[in-house]
Formats: C-alpha cells, sequence, structure tokens
C-alpha cells in the first residue's frame, strides 16, 4: 500500500498527487511512469512521473478524471493509500548535451513536460516553454514552469489567457524568430505531438515525443502498448516512452487508443455514481 | 493382485457444450475409489522408469502405493518431499511426454493416470489440512529470487526448506507468474496457486510484489546494498512474438498475452470487471501451442460463435499437448492446418474484419527436425473474423540483462546457464523460460530445483 502524502485540485478535471514510494522515488528519472491499481479490484493504468523527491522518497503523479480507474483515484485524500504503485517504467527522457531546447506541453501532458523541461533547465540549458489548453479554467504548473524557463508562451484555444491560438502556431513564431533549437520536445495530445512534428519537420530540427498507450503489464510483457515507429513495431513500455516524432504512426495510435472508449465511459459513469451514493 | 485393465480410470469432466460458457474448471478429479482403483494398476517396477521422465524426480511408485492403500496423506508427504506445486503440476504437466510416457503399462494400453493420482492426492490435502509446513532453522544466509513463476516458487520453496531467507521480488501485483496471467482458471483455478504461495510463506518465503528488477533495483544492488548472498533469475520469457503482417497493430489484435493477462490477471471474464476485453463474435488464434488453446478456449467461453485456431503446419506438429486440443475440440474451436496469416485487413472503426491466409505444404525438415511450412503460391483465402490473437510464442524479457553487467547471453535473449542454473555471474543463477525460452511449468520447476542445489552449495562453500 502506498499513501498519498498531499493531493492538490489543479483544475476540475486535473489533479496532483505526492505519493509515498521510496524505492522508486530513488531511481525515477523524467521521462518515466508509473503503474498504478487503486484498489484491490482495479485495474492497471500508467502514469507519467511529474515530479519526485529522492530525500522525503515520494513520486508525484498528476491524472486527469477520465475513466472510472482515475474517478475513483480522484476520491482518495491525503492519508489515503493506493494499492498497488510499480516502477519506475521505461526509459528516461535524453536530456544530455542539450544547449537549447523548445518544451511544448499540451494540456495535462504539461504534467510529463515539466520534470523535463526542470531537468533540462537544471543541467544549464535554455528552455522556451510554450504551453497549451483549452482555456484558462485548465492552465496548469504555470508557476512552476515559469521557473525554468528562458522563454515562456502560455496558449489556449479561445484567448480567454495567455495567446489565444494552438501550441504550434507560438512555435513556429520562435522558430521564425531565430531560436535555433537542438531539440524540440513536444507532449501532450496524440493530434498535438503529431502536428508538432509535422511543424519541425519543415525546419529540420529533431523532435521528441512522449507515448501514453493503453498498457497492462508495463514491462513488455503483454505487447499492448505497441506502436509503429520507422516502420517497426515498437513497446511504449519498455522501448520508450520516447520515440522519435518524426517517425510515429500517430493515426494508428489514435485508433489504438479508443478501443475501450465505451467501456471507459460507462466505467466512469458507474464509478461516479458509486460515489454520489456514498456521499450523504 | 494389480487392477489389469488397460484403460485408465476415466476423469469426470464437464459437459463440452456447458464448459465452453463458463471459467469453471473442466475436469473434476478422482473421487477416493477411483483413485485407489487406478493406483493399482501401477506395476511397481523395480528400476521406476516413470521417474526418470519426472524433471522433480517425485517417487512416484511410492506415492502411487499410499494411494492405493487409502493413505492418502502419506503420499502426499511423499510428494511434497521433491515437488513444491503439486496441485499444479498434477494439472498441466505434460505426463504423455514425460513419467506416463514411461509407464510400462503404456506398452500395452494406457499407462497409469499419474497425473490426475498427483492432483487428487494435492487437491485432498488442501481441502483437508490445516497443517502448514514447518519451517526450517534459519542458517543464517540471504538468498533473493526474481520472479514468481514456477521456476521462482520453486527454487524459493527449496531454498526455505534448507533454511534460508529467502525473499521473491514479483514485478506484477500477484504472485505466481504465468500459473496466475497466462494459465486460465478452467485449467487451473487461481485459489489452487494462491494456496501454494500461501504454503511457501508459511515456509518463510517473502513475496515482494510491484518491484520490477533491473529498474527499481539492480542485481548488484540486492547482493551489494542488500546483502543477498545469491540471486536466481526466473523470470521467464514474456515478449510477445509478433508476425509484421499489415493490420497486425489494429484495435482487434491481441498478443495472447495481452489477451490471457486481461482475462486471467485482471478478471475481464467477470462482469463486474474494471479491465475491459473485446468480446468478439468470431476469433482467429495463431498459433498451436497451449497458449494457443488456452486464448481459443477462452475466447469462446466470452461469447465468440466461431473460434478458428489457424496453424500452418499439419496436426501431427501441433506443440499443444494431446489433452488440450482433444478439449478445445470438443468445446467447438475449429483448426485450420496448414494455413498462415499474411495479412488482416481493417474493417469499421479501425477493428479487425477479416484474415487473408496462404495455404501452407509441408516441405523438408528444419533445424527444429519439424518439416518446413512452405507457402502455395497463389492459394490466398479469406477468413471472417472480427478479432485475431497471435500465440506466436514469447522471447525472453530483456530487463535485467540490460542492467546487469557481465550477465552472458544468448543472440536471442535467453540467460546463459549451465545445467544447474550457474550464469556467467558468480552468486547469480537463472532457470526456466528465461534461460530455455518458452517451454513448460514443469522443466521451468526443474531448472528452479536444479538452482537451488547448486545455490545451497555456493552460499555454503568455503570462504577466503
Amino acid at each position: 500500500m502506498y499513501k498519498i502524502v498531499k493531493k492538490r485540485v489543479l483544475n476540475p478535471t486535473v489533479t496532483l498527487m505526492e505519493v509515498e514510494a521510496p524505492f522508486i522515488a530513488r531511481k525515477a528519472e523524467p521521462g518515466q511512469f508509473i503503474i498504478l491499481r487503486v484498489d484491490e479490484a482495479g485495474e492497471r493504468i500508467p502514469l507519467t512521473v511529474a515530479d519526485y523527491d529522492r530525500e522525503r522518497g515520494t513520486v508525484t503523479i498528476i491524472f486527469q478524471i477520465v475513466g472510472g480507474t482515475t474517478e475513483r483515484l480522484n476520491h482518495l485524500g491525503e492519508g489515503e493509500y493506493i494499492q498497488d504503485f510499480v516502477g519506475p517504467l521505461g526509459e528516461p527522457s535524453h536530456t544530455e548535451g542539450l544547449k537549447r531546447v523548445a518544451v511544448v506541453g499540451g494540456g495535462v501532458g504539461c504534467a510529463i513536460a515539466y520534470p523535463v523541461a526542470k531537468k533540462l533547465h537544471g543541467q544549464g540549458a535554455e528552455v522556451h516553454t510554450v504551453v497549451g489548453f483549452r482555456n484558462r479554467d485548465l492552465v496548469i504548473l504555470e508557476e512552476e514552469f515559469g521557473a525554468v524557463s528562458d522563454v515562456m508562451k502560455v496558449m489556449t484555444d479561445d484567448g480567454s489567457y495567455g495567446e489565444k491560438g494552438l501550441v504550434t502556431d507560438a512555435l513556429k513564431a520562435l522558430i521564425e524568430g531565430g531560436a535555433a533549437y537542438d531539440e524540440v520536445i513536444a507532449i501532450g495530445p496524440v493530434v498535438m505531438m503529431k502536428f508538432v512534428s509535422l511543424l519541425t519537420k519543415q525546419y529540420g530540427i529533431k523532435t521528441v515525443v512522449s507515448m501514453n498507450p493503453i498498457m497492462i503489464d508495463g514491462t513488455g510483457m503483454c505487447g499492448c502498448c505497441r506502436l509503429t515507429v520507422a516502420g517497426k513495431t515498437k513497446f511504449a513500455c519498455v522501448d520508450g516512452p520516447d520515440f522519435d516524432g518524426h517517425e510515429v504512426d500517430y493515426d494508428e495510435i489514435m485508433k489504438r487508443a479508443s478501443t475501450y472508449k465505451e467501456f471507459e465511459a460507462k466505467e466512469r459513469e458507474k464509478a461516479c455514481n458509486l460515489f454520489k451514493k456514498e456521499v450523504r | 493382485m494389480p487392477n489389469m485393465s488397460l484403460k485408465k480410470n476415466p476423469m469426470p469432466a464437464q459437459e463440452p457444450g456447458i464448459r465452453s460458457r463458463n471459467f469453471y474448471e473442466v475436469t473434476f478429479g478422482y473421487t477416493a475409489e477411483a483413485a485407489m482403483d487406478e493406483a493399482k494398476r501401477c506395476l511397481h517396477c523395480k528400476n521406476k522408469p516413470c521417474m526418470g521422465g519426472c524433471p522433480v524426480r517425485i517417487h512416484i511408485p511410492e506415492f502411487i502405493e499410499k494411494v492405493a492403500a487409502g493413505e492418502f496423506e502419506e503420499a502426499y508427504r511423499i510428494i511434497q518431499k521433491t515437488s513444491s506445486l503439486p496441485a499444479v503440476c498434477g494439472r498441466v504437466c505434460p505426463q504423455e511426454t514425460q513419467c506416463e510416457q514411461k509407464c510400462v503399462r503404456g506398452i500395452k494400453g494406457e499407462p497409469v493416470a499419474i497425473g490426475r493420482l498427483e492432483r487428487f492426492v494435492a487437491d485432498l490435502h488442501n481441502a483437508n489440512s490445516c497443517d502448514l509446513p514447518a519451517k526450517a532453522e534459519p542458517n543464517g544466509h540471504k538468498a533473493a529470487v526474481v520472479g514468481s513463476g514456477p521456476a521462482g516458487l520453486t527454487c524459493a520453496g527449496d531454498l526455505a526448506k534448507r533454511g534460508y531467507d529467502v525473499t521473491v521480488f514479483e514485478a506484477l501485483h500477484l504472485a505466481g507468474g504465468v500459473l496466475v496471467y497466462g494459465i486460465p482458471e478452467f485449467r487451473l483455478p487461481k485459489a489452487i496457486v494462491q494456496k501454494e504461495i500461501d504454503n511457501l510463506r508459511a515456509l518463510g518465503v517473502k513475496i515482494e510484489t510491484n518491484m520490477v528488477i533491473g529498474k527499481v533495483l539492480s542485481i548488484d544492488e540486492l547482493m551489494e546494498e542488500y546483502g543477498f548472498e545469491a540471486v536466481f533469475i526466473g523470470t521467464g520469457a514474456g515478449l510477445p512474438r509478433f508476425m509484421g503482417i499489415p493490420g497486425e497493430n489494429l484495435k482487434s489484435v491481441y498478443s495472447a498475452n495481452e489477451f490471457l493477462t486481461r482475462v486471467n490477471l485482471m478478471k475481464a471474464y467477470r462482469e463486474d470487471a474494471r479491465t475491459p476485453v473485446l468480446r468478439a463474435k468470431r476469433v482467429c488464434v495463431v498459433g498451436g501451442g497451449n497458449v494457443a488453446m488456452d486464448a481459443a478456449r477462452c475466447a469462446k467461453r466470452l461469447g465468440a460463435e466461431e473460434v478458428t485456431v489457424v496453424y500452418r503446419r499439419s496436426r501431427a506438429e501441433l506443440p499443444a499437448r494431446a489433452e488440450e486440443v482433444e478439449h478445445a475440440e470438443e468445446e467447438g474451436i475449429v483448426f485450420r492446418f496448414l494455413t498462415n496469416p499474411v495479412a488482416i485487413e481493417e474493417g469499421e472503426n479501425g477493428m479487425a474484419a477479416g484474415m487473408t491466409c496462404i495455404r501452407m505444404e509441408l516441405g523438408e525438415a528444419d533445424a527444429s527436425g519439424r518439416r518446413r511450412p512452405v507457402p502455395k503460391e497463389g492459394s490466398e483465402f479469406q477468413i471472417a473474423c472480427d478479432a485475431v490473437i497471435m500465440a506466436l510464442g514469447t522471447s525472453p524479457n530483456p530487463l535485467i540483462k540490460n542492467t546487469t553487467a557481465g550477465l552472458d547471453t544468448q543472440p536471442w535473449g535467453g540467460i546463459v546457464a549451465d545445467g544447474r542454473g550457474q550464469t556467467s555471474r558468480a552468486g547469480v543463477f537463472a532457470g526456466g523460460d528465461a534461460v530455455t525460452g518458452a517451454a513448460t511449468v514443469i522443466l521451468a520447476m526443474g531448472a528452479g530445483k536444479a538452482a537451488a542445489e547448486a545455490m545451497d552449495e555456493y552460499m555454503r562453500r568455503p570462504r577466503g
């Protein structure tokens, strides 16, 4: 059992939890993920490590409430326990030798982008951050990103905060403005990563994207998280989750990600009903 | 007088039409009367050929003698001396190619039903005995076992019986390895696996779940920082193979590992399960091993109307146990031999709609000694299906290999180890599928047993 030591609601659909997991905290690196089960009957879901504190022995996760499991997870409070918490899984993001990087985050993907930006900043790289959200209410981690970025752009789809537009608009402006990046790191919805990669390909800038497909074991056993990269089948859990953005078959990933959409929606409804009943 | 019947006592089973709609165990096991009658078929040969066929060398004629006399608990004690998982082996061992193949009674008629007798004895013990195995006197040495499948559990049990302080590290949330994620409930009820694991805990074995060795801790850390003097690697062969054909990444295409893990470990067959599994109407399973049979029979039980096993060689080359093939056919699984998929067609919404296959013929024998299947040009045809399960075998997981310097591996990923499990690293032993590639539960247990012996010698060696 793994204790939740801190819980913070970042926006109406996104929650941060700091979880006691000393073994994982000792080893975790940006880009890696954990798999958790909320309770004895729970499914296994992967969540990327958003932060870690080696001294306190804690790992931070940030999740969006999308299905039954995240709904149930969100109903746990500080001092309560998560049944299973395993990691760190996947390969860490490669940041060595990078001097000038654009980090692009979209929605809850910013939770994954942040530790990468933080690490890059920590090793002395120039970090330009572009984060995008649907609207003002959904903006997360603005302060945290601000503290580790040399240039920071916040974009919203409806213009209710920051600049109106897509992350690709801001990234294009930065590139056109003369920012010569060693690498662009894009983490967010698959469709966003696809369009960031299409843009950077035009400029010949190496681009790394982080994949978060459906998984079960997370150790290379089930093959559920497979995707096509440069025409070859790769497993996101052991070969990734980071891949060359210019080589990923995004359309296939989007299809596979929708496999259990109906089931997830029903499960979430079931979980919601359950909690409504429990509330007096 | 021995019972000279040429046939085994039959084992009662659920009717095929009923069992193919539920996940309860297929066979019910012997009654005491049937077991005693069957035990009397044993001729008690002096040279005990059956024992030579058993990878863990159970004292077969001795335990059968006790069964014949109705001394069932005594029979259990004899089995338990050499086997740590008797209720499991009685069910999933390929006895027909091991102990029973060597049985003299098999020369004329059917061999003694050694597997069924083993199962009977173990089940009766588990149902009636509250005695937990006694802990051995601690010998002050610490050993680690990585992986809690049949190899790891056997190694852990044998070391614990010798007084070692044993910790088993398991990557998943539940111990048992392939016994819980791979083999379905109807062939090996999970309560039986749990009981065997509880017995190991009673021996003093500690089991740490959610520990992916190679990620959260390395083999070197286990030995240097945590004081484990010897480590056994029994991490199995988990990495699923795919064919590399078009359409293989469609939504309703599963590896057998994924499909079986969803169904068995995550209990997706239950209506209230929180892990989903697609319930397809027409399912194609590609492959001919036991895993393919398990996947096909699970698909049927999930409500598929038509389940087809597609295998590139002929019936004679099927690697699955004859009993599993027979059970599958009784349940209405269709076999298409000398058939190989070349593409999976996309239907609506990213799901599979059918599989294009090509007919094969058997050519010259290949390295495995089996005749190599060769495609017949222009013989392509379609099988309509809405889901495909690829059961093509697995290769060893590279997580430990990649994080353990000096651990030699084969080009295909298997860990190099001698017959006693010794790897290229001092104090590091390995066995089971991680060494051999995908094989059987009992061979893995045999390897775990041999390694425990070698580890015992290693840890007791004079130092200086």
